[in-house]
């Protein structure tokens, strides 16, 4: 049974150019998502009829589409809608999860087993069909988008915290503290939720460009945001009726995704890595 | 023998529930989802109310929350999914000829993505540093580019520009090379990872030591231990596999214009045709526990240390 | 050089860490003949792994093999290239590993790795290999060889597997056997039939190049020893004359550092380091009762099954009860029982006349009972350092220090991750955090297991220190009756959940009243062997 969206990713480059690399694109993606006129060259929905499927060149970097907007500017604008559902959705999936996961590992035997047999349940079926499912019932648009995808990946991490709880509850340092008389909330406050938690969040960093890479996904289907929003999932669909004439209409803002999506794993990776170096038994 | 029974009436009582809790959570979308069913059922702007009461009837929707949901699921029992809103067909007939063609992609795109995967894995594990980290590298790239870019830029070059392909539908093997390689390259990229880690894992074990200090050669020992170990984990991700390829599918099936669950889903989805969507929830649901149950049993082969395990 | 099988001469292994070389072996002579045991004694890091592994050409990537001679199985294998290799291993060297669990593929049926021996070499025709595999098998006094030779390697007890492996490294017959460790994780009884087995196979002429931290192991099997250290013999010779009178100084501290080889109670790590502290009043008299506790569990079978059963003994003030017996009788059960994390099913127990099991944890007093794990890193909590572990033990800073000085910590260690520490420090730490409550008695489970001699022999020595000078009652669980005969007072030896034989320690050593403690004592390895004659045999 699945446990995450994204399988381990352990043997991803960990050079330190690639990894400089990583933290510059998510900063360029993170400045065109709070002020993308500073990078774009014109508004998102600027129509111009005379440079309609401009080839690329100096006035349109990466062309013009079927209306004449040019997209670049609209790959520029399109990183805040993107970046927001992608980390939107982990932040729901990770809190969701990491709440009733660390809750079924503490609170009982009874509690522990209603909450994983639904987490079962759950987890028997894809990701992207309980997201779809969720989208049948709210429609589509960017926020239901979001709330579908984190709520896909809730049981994931349901799992993933009540495991890493598990462990700490079974390990000698909390028989330790058990033996040295700590109470059961300090026992929970200080050492079970302090040493669960930080390798959920790890993971989770690598989660963000899984489901940055799912919701362009859900917009290129027309789930997701609807034109005339820049947004890159949706503008790779617009772009595909001119495959044969402007190739740079689906080219850019797929190759945008898969950078983007690049840069995600490899700081999650490096992330991942640098915190399993720091815990024992973990080098 | 007798934990071996027990797993599996275990595993048996999980999938009815999977069923059921897939069919009660259709039914509670249905009912939550903003909107009149009867009126996306008519379709026409303004119908009479004397039309909308008839269809109300005939829909069973006018009978208490309770009932409604003992008849969903004693038809579910008769293998009766409904009338599709827009379609007008029995779902169950929809979703029976849409099945084969998502099947044939996802084993086409299985087999086209492991094919590689376990080459380079094998032949780059633990060694061949510079071949290790060009793999490595292009893993990433295809592990992080979307199904529907990959897909777009295959039709791209080798259907409208050197026209190798079908742009759109085709039957037989030409019409299924290019979605399956389009949903297949994803696949390589994490394959090949996760089967190079368990591998290079395996060949670090002292088991793997001994077998050398017997005088095994390098490739028997990749063959005939470490291939093994580095397939359990595969056989681990296989709920996320079986996941990926049907996300797969709804992505590719709608970039080439291809019939199948997939397509059909979302289509009933911007259309709003809520029974077809219950049907494919509940048909998948009931399908992904069966290759699950058929993975772990084939789990239990792999890893004869979880035969005497309980589950 | 007529007539030995194995002979090296200035053997030198080289492992490449990031950018610095790092040397593990550096110039190291080995002889060996038919039929005749050599060890290679030595600790960790010393680098005696290196020289199993580069007999076999396997020290893997990153490392460089050097030697003026390498002869291994009567062949010249300088400078062998990796296919030349694989037709001396197994065929003319055969390697038996530490811990056949994982040195035994988990997914194959045992049989299938001893075929593959057999195959690799041709040794027999196809249609005889598993004619072959059982008559290996049963040459390894494995028995039952046709229903093991299908079972996987966790269906089979360890020392079912360590035969086996055994059995695999023997398949071509080869001449040279080199065994790493080959009994370090069994109990001791098994470990003394795998020791015959080796026995047995050198007496039919093959040789052993026995690889070893454990002087009393080595004593039993071994014609001649070589003492590693830094990666160079310091000293070699005939087994019994360098047991009995060693001449460099690192073997006498080995060999000092040997509970076996001593007089009872002696300090094994030279005089005390820590300052004596006498803390007043010591407490007298009966500190812990235990009556009648019972404990069941439910296995994955559902099958009850008795992890302690009515087990009775009462632990003075000042006493250190040794608490014998081997993997799975029970003994890591009572030390949880004493400690409270694990309520009696039946029986009580009772602290200074008041009831311990069976009151609510916020009644108990926590402090009067401590614990030494067998594991002192996972026993701390990852993110602290060595202060703050302590402090959370209830000590201020200064107490800290105090402490830090008691278990002869240095106190600039306080601000250090214990992660960062060596295992002799991270188990004084341990032992550190257990003094701060000031408890009345500390159970420490194992806790010298997991170490090399030389610093296990410091930690019992600190124990007897602790004894001495708070008069803290300890109970000391352990597999290895050496280290519970060195400093316990009284002793209880466990078996499948019951106390089997109970007494003074000198007196349950000298006239075991149970069949099974006299197996144990019987098969206890000591280095007086080599010179007092072979032991009889084990019954």
């Amino acid at each position: 049974m699945t446990t995450l969206l994204t399988p381990v990713a352990a043997t991803l480059p960990r050079a330190r150019p690639a990894l400089i690399a990583a933290w510059a694109v998510l900063g360029l993606l993170a400045l065109a998502a709070l002020w993308p006129d500073l990078l774009a060259t014109a508004p998102p929905d600027a129509v111009d009829p005379a440079s309609a499927l401009a080839p690329i060149g100096p006035d349109h970097p990466f062309g013009a589409d079927q209306l004449g907007r040019d997209v670049y500017s609209r790959v520029v604008h399109g990183a805040r809608l993107s970046l927001l559902i992608g980390l939107g959705a982990t932040t729901i999936a990770v809190s969701v999860g990491a709440l009733l996961g660390v809750l079924a590992a503490t609170a009982g035997r009874t509690a522990d087993e209603v909450l994983m047999r639904i987490t079962d349940v759950l987890l028997a079926f894809p990701g992207l069909l309980l997201a779809l499912l969720v989208i049948a019932v709210l429609g589509p648009g960017p926020v239901n988008t979001t709330i579908a995808l984190g709520l896909a990946a809730v049981p994931g991490y349901v799992r993933l915290s009540r495991g890493q709880a598990l462990v700490v509850r079974e390990s000698g340092y909390v028989r330790a503290a058990v033996v040295l008389g700590r109470s059961r909330a300090a026992i929970f406050f200080r050492h079970v939720l302090p040493n669960a938690l930080p390798p959920v969040l790890v993971f989770a960093t690598v989660d963000i460009g899984t489901a940055l890479m799912a919701s362009t996904s859900l917009s290129f289907l027309g789930l997701g945001p609807q034109p005339p929003t820049p947004e890159w999932g949706s503008m790779l669909a617009e772009g595909r009726d001119y495959l044969d004439s402007a190739w740079g209409l689906t080219v850019f803002p797929g190759l945008v995704v898969t950078v983007a999506v690049i840069a995600c794993y490899v700081v999650g990776a490096h992330l991942r890595a640098r915190f399993e170096g720091r815990t024992p038994g973990g080098r | 023998m007798i934990s071996a029974l027990r797993w599996l009436l275990r595993r048996l009582a999980l999938a009815v529930l999977v069923v059921l809790g897939a069919a009660t959570v259709a039914f509670a979308a249905l009912h939550l989802a903003p909107g009149d069913p009867v009126r996306a059922v008519i379709g026409t702007l303004n119908p009479s109310q004397d039309l909308v009461d008839r269809v109300r009837v005939d829909l069973g929707l006018d009978q208490p929350l309770a009932t409604q949901y003992g008849q969903l699921l004693g038809r579910l029992v008769t293998g009766d999914l409904g009338e599709s809103y827009q379609l007008h067909r029995p779902v169950a007939e929809v979703i029976a000829s849409e099945i084969g063609w998502t099947a044939q992609l996802a084993m086409a795109s299985l087999v086209l993505a492991l094919a590689p995967s376990v080459l380079l894995a094998v032949t780059t594990a633990g060694r061949r540093p510079a071949l290790r980290r060009l793999s490595t590298v292009l893993e990433l790239i295809t592990a992080s580019s979307p199904t529907f870019w990959i897909g777009t830029l295959l039709l791209a070059v080798f259907s409208f520009r050197l026209r190798l392909f079908p742009a759109a539908g085709g039957d037989g093997i030409e019409g299924l090379v290019l979605p399956a390689a389009a949903q297949a390259v994803g696949l390589i990229g994490i394959f090949t990872q996760v089967l190079r880690q368990s591998m290079e894992r395996a060949l670090d074990e002292p088991f793997a030591l001994s077998a050398r200090a017997r005088g095994t050669g390098e490739t028997a020992l990749r063959l005939r231990h470490a291939l093994r170990h580095a397939l359990i984990p595969v056989v681990t991700l296989s709920g996320w596999i079986t996941g990926a390829l049907f996300s797969g599918a709804v992505v590719v099936e709608t970039v080439f214009s291809r019939p199948g669950l997939g397509r059909t889903l979302v289509t009933a989805i911007l259309g709003r045709d809520l029974p077809v969507v219950i049907g494919v929830v509940v048909v998948a649901a009931a399908l992904f526990t069966l290759i699950n149950l058929v993975v772990d049993l084939l789990y239990r082969v792999v890893d004869p240390r979880l035969r005497e395990q309980a589950a | 050089m007529a007539g030995e099988l194995v002979s090296v001469a200035g053997l030198h292994v080289e492992y490449r860490v990031g950018r610095t070389v790092v040397p593990a072996v550096r110039g190291v002579d080995l002889h060996l003949r038919p039929g005749e045991c050599l060890a290679v004694v030595g600790e960790s890091g010393s680098g005696k792994t290196a020289i199993a592994k580069a007999l076999v050409g396997l020290t893997g990537p990153g490392s460089r093999v050097r030697a003026d001679r390498l002869v291994v199985g009567g062949q010249d294998v300088n400078g062998l290239t990796d296919r030349g290799w694989r037709r001396v291993r197994g065929a003319r060297v055969g390697l038996v590993l530490q811990d056949a669990l994982t040195s035994l593929d988990p997914v194959r049926p045992v049989g299938a790795e001893i075929a593959e021996a057999v195959r690799n070499h041709r040794v027999v025709g196809r249609r005889a290999v598993a004619a072959r595999v059982r008559q290996l098998l049963a040459d390894a006094q494995v028995p039952q060889p046709e229903l093991r030779a299908r079972q996987y390697p966790h269906q089979l007890s360890g020392g079912l597997r360590q035969r086996a492996l055994i059995a695999a490294a023997m398949a071509a017959d080869p001449p040279v056997l080199v065994a790493d460790e080959p009994t370090t994780a069994l109990d001791v009884t098994v470990q003394a039939r795998v020791l015959d087995l080796l026995a047995a196979r050198k007496a039919e002429g093959t040789a052993v190049l026995l690889i070893s931290h454990d002087l009393s192991v080595v004593a039993r099997l071994a014609d001649r020893v070589a003492v590693l250290h830094d990666g160079v013999v310091v000293e070699t010779g005939d087994t019994a004359e360098l047991l009995r009178a060693p001449t460099h100084p690192y073997t006498r501290r080995l060999l000092a550092a040997t509970p076996t080889a001593h007089r009872r109670g002696a300090r094994l790590a030279g005089p005390r380091t820590t300052p004596a502290r006498v803390r007043s009043p010591r407490p007298t008299g009966v500190v812990a009762e235990v009556s009648g506790v019972s404990k069941v569990f439910r296995g994955p079978d559902r099958q009850p099954h008795r992890a302690v059963s009515d087990v009775s003994f009462t632990l003075s003030a000042g006493e250190i009860l040794g608490v014998v017996g081997e993997s799975g009788s029970g003994k890591s059960t009572l030390a949880h029982l004493l400690l409270g994390l694990l309520e009696p099913d039946s029986g009580r127990i009772g602290l200074f006349g008041r009831p311990w099991s069976g009151v609510p944890e916020s009644r108990r007093r926590r402090g009067q009972v401590q614990w030494v794990q067998q594991d002192p890193l996972g026993s701390f909590d990852p993110r602290y350092r060595v202060s703050r572990l302590i402090e959370e033990a209830g000590a201020d800073r200064a107490r800290v220090h105090e402490l830090l000085d008691q278990v002869g910590l240095d106190r600039t260690l306080a601000d250090r991750h214990p992660a960062t520490l060596s295992g002799g420090q991270r188990q004084r730490v341990a032992i550190a955090r257990a003094l701060a409550p000031s408890p009345e008695v500390i159970v420490c489970d194992e806790p010298v297991s997991a170490l090399d001699v030389s610093v296990q022999a410091q930690i019992l020595d600190l124990f007897t220190d602790i004894r001495a000078d708070l008069g803290t009652a300890i109970v000391l669980i352990s597999h290895d009756l050496g280290v519970v005969h060195h400093v316990a007072d009284r002793v209880l030896v466990m078996r499948d959940g019951e106390v089997v034989e109970s007494g003074e320690v000198t007196e349950v050593f000298a006239q075991p009243a149970h069949p099974y403690t006299r197996e144990l004592i019987g098969a206890l390895p000591r280095p007086q062997d080599a010179y007092a004659g072979q032991p009889e045999g084990v019954t």
